[in-house]
């Protein structure tokens, strides 16, 4: 009789595991990622009767590629959704299930700019779920002590930064550094460049219409300027930092500026933080004073695999996520920028997290990666890049130098057309 | 594959009995999965890997490809200039760079491994109290993964809260703290002193179970003698444990030949560390240049294939056991 009671029980729970369908999705993860993606798809999960199980991958953007192009040229049918960089639509488009008839509605409500970005051929590759874009942040504490404003040049950045540095540690702060970034070699590092190149008036690398402009004076000048800080301003270790590194330093305290992206606020205000309520953003400075700054435009999308074997779920759970409900309930737990124009004049939003309105200016000015230019050589593109960086930043060989092997490089590779 | 052999070849003699004929078809037999076995899982891999390298194939389309023949490993161009230019992976700086890396990592990592392996071992093989204890923490870092120490690492050598500056600047070795991964003149150092720290181990192991087999009666007959002790393991203990400690240089060559894990997670992807696998890799998958990152797996493969042929030749080792018999 007990046999046959638990055979019953048994089968009753596999009953009802196979009505719900559980669908898998791959996604770095930053800081405390893993959390705010069970609080974000609790309400899919009740609707449907659905699970969502998360796979989470390394934070590097470069690691996950690595990994997912892997998994997609093998027609993985373990995972069913991916969370996307918004350089990679080109390079991954042939492996993601077509969104633009399912989501015509939610592609309406976006920037115009990110949905294109997210398009290949016409085919709507990846729905977008947040977008980024880096901003600067500051020591309000630090900065009132010493008298210094914010500043809006680099060149202002590199001398408040070494003013303050030098004072708190006369002062005993022997551990503080003036400015953390991102200069491991790495696609961060192309990002923090692009932005030091762009507000300097030098160009992104390889223009919109597929021409490398990357070896000028400018540039190079952005550059040499940069090659100053590791060691001076910076810790010399930055150049193995990339953003998790950076907000290390930074959230206990021991850096006035950093560069990072909107995740970092959210986090710098937790209460394990001992940064919290001493800092604020402003845009990152710019070249010459009264120049525009410019930010490398970020963001992440979420694709569904062809392969997937619950592609209706997967479907289901992409559209929820890039909805508008998701993105404010994204913005309100990891003070991500939603790409939803209307949730920019949302009023819980701009009470609990103001700096995401604030953040509009910055990211509408974002300048994108050329990853649309150079197609499916974007990577090496990039990774040529960042090498260069790399070499100057870590003092081998000029900028001036650097850049002209790497434009001649970069010609080779473009040939007679990218 | 060498009992194979030898039964094909002695298959025509005359006057072999029929029992040795049988012994010889069960050997067959009981050889024959671990053959199949190889051929699937090493040789049918190795010989894809090969073919790619002949062609412009892509991860995104990996039966696209089509046949360059050795365009990816050295091909030519003649400008209208006149000049000719030479690219592929004979002509590509960054490969040159990474088989320098890789060497230089593995002479110097495997000297030091090797040195520190037999101390270590020699010090095992001494009677004291609590030698198990010792004998089994010593392994430790070998039973660890190495992506899982590689990390550890990485938080241990970090510049701003790691424990090995801290400590260093506290004794006053340093005056200010350093980016051992960061910086390209200490990565490789980073990189080399982690990988004595992990396989050290993995050589005393090897060299102390040779140890084990030196009979007591050579070292009684030598303090009999009366012969200086450092003269007793030169010329008695060092011949004695010479295959073992040979077997074990090939083992820790062979895998610092092609490091990949440790160079990945310790230390940037630049041109101070970057590997021959780690470079393979990059083109492979990130750069979508499936056949170019095969033809720099085809000549890691044949790199490592001249240095065994010529270790075994020059170090008269016989894997083959032959001159046993």
């Amino acid at each position: 009789m007990k046999k046959i009671l638990a055979a019953a029980v048994v089968n009753a729970l596999m009953c009802s595991t196979a009505l719900a369908v559980e669908v898998t999705y791959a996604s770095g993860i930053t800081g405390d990622g893993v959390r705010v993606f069970q609080e974000l798809v609790k309400p899919w999960e009740e609707e449907t009767g659905n699970k969502a199980v998360l796979v989470p991958m390394p934070s590097s953007t470069t690691d996950q590629f690595g990994q997912y192009r892997l998994w997609l040229a093998a027609g993985n049918k373990d995972i069913d959704l991916y969370q996307t960089d918004v350089i990679w639509a080109p390079q991954l488009a042939d492996h993601f299930v077509d969104l633009s008839e399912v989501a015509t509605d939610i592609a309406e409500q976006n920037f115009p700019s990110i949905i294109e970005s997210q398009t290949v051929d016409g085919k709507l590759v990846a729905l977008p779920l947040f977008t980024d874009a880096p901003a600067l942040f500051y020591r309000k504490d630090l900065l009132e002590k010493h008298g210094e404003d914010v500043p809006e040049t680099w060149e202002e950045l590199t001398e408040t930064a070494k003013r303050i540095q030098d004072a708190e540690r006369a002062e005993g702060n022997k551990e503080l550094w003036g400015y953390v970034w991102q200069a491991n070699a790495y696609e961060g590092l192309t990002c923090n460049a692009l932005e030091l190149i762009k507000s300097y008036g030098g160009g992104q690398i390889v223009e919109p219409d597929g021409s490398i402009s990357v070896n000028n004076e400018k540039a190079a000048a952005a550059l040499n300027l940069a090659a100053t800080w590791p060691g001076n301003i910076s810790p010399e270790g930055v150049l193995a930092y990339k953003e998790e590194e950076a907000r290390g330093v930074w959230q206990t305290g021991k850096a006035v500026f950093m560069r990072n992206w909107p995740y970092a606020y959210h986090l710098g205000n937790g209460e394990d933080s001992e940064v919290a309520g001493k800092f604020s953003v402003a845009p990152l400075p710019s070249g010459e004073k009264g120049g525009s700054s410019a930010a490398t435009l970020g963001g992440w999308n979420v694709a569904v695999s062809k392969y997937s074997e619950r592609q209706e779920a997967a479907i289901s759970l992409a559209t929820y996520l890039a909805g508008p409900e998701a993105q404010k309930r994204r913005a309100l737990l990891a003070s991500n920028l939603p790409t939803l124009e209307a949730l920019y004049d949302d009023a819980e939003i701009a009470e609990q997290q103001p700096i995401i309105p604030q953040w509009k200016e910055v990211f509408m000015q974002a300048v994108p990666r050329p990853s649309a230019p150079t197609k499916s050589a974007y990577n090496e593109v990039s990774s040529k890049f960042w090498n260069a960086v790399h070499n100057t930043l870590s003092g081998k060989a000029t900028a001036e130098e650097n850049l002209e092997i790497l434009e001649l490089d970069l010609e080779e590779m473009k040939g007679s057309g990218w | 594959m060498a009992i194979a052999a030898e039964s094909l070849m002695a298959a025509p003699e005359r006057g072999i009995s029929e029992l040795r004929r049988q012994r010889q078809r069960a050997a067959m037999r009981f050889l024959l999965p671990m053959i199949v076995a190889l051929l699937v899982v090493a040789a049918w891999p190795l010989m894809r890997t090969i073919y790619f390298s002949f062609t412009n194939t892509t991860l995104s389309n990996l039966d696209g490809g089509e046949w360059v023949g050795l365009g990816n490993y050295l091909n030519w161009r003649t400008l209208s200039s006149g000049r000719v230019i030479y690219r592929g992976v004979l002509a590509d700086p960054q490969w040159w760079n990474a088989v320098w890396n890789t060497v230089c990592f593995t002479v110097i990592s495997v000297s030091l491994e090797t040195v520190f392996g037999v101390v270590v071992a020699l010090v095992l093989n001494a009677e004291f109290r609590g030698r198990a204890l010792v004998r089994a923490a010593v392994l430790i870092p070998w039973a660890i993964p190495t992506i899982v120490s590689a990390k550890m690492w990485g938080w241990m050598l970090n510049d701003q809260f790691g424990i090995i500056n801290d400590m260093a600047l506290s004794l006053g070795l340093i005056s200010q703290k350093i980016a051992w991964t960061a910086n390209p003149d200490t990565a490789m150092a980073a990189v080399i002193m982690v990988d004595v720290w992990k396989t050290t181990p993995f050589v005393a192991l090897l060299t102390l179970a040779a140890l084990q087999t030196v009979p007591r009666e050579v070292y009684e007959a030598t303090r009999i003698d009366g012969i200086n002790p450092i003269k007793v393991f030169f010329r008695v203990t060092l011949p004695l444990i010479r295959p073992a400690i040979l077997v074990a240089v090939i083992f820790r060559t062979l895998d610092a030949l092609r490091m990949f894990d440790l160079v990945y997670v310790l230390t940037p992807n630049s041109a101070a560390t970057r590997t021959m696998s780690t470079l393979a890799r990059e083109n492979l998958i990130d750069f979508d240049k499936f056949g170019y990152g095969s033809a720099q797996s085809t000549l890691l493969f044949l790199i490592i294939a001249i240095f065994v042929v010529a270790y075994l030749k020059l170090g008269r080792l016989d894997l083959s056991g032959e001159a046993r018999r």
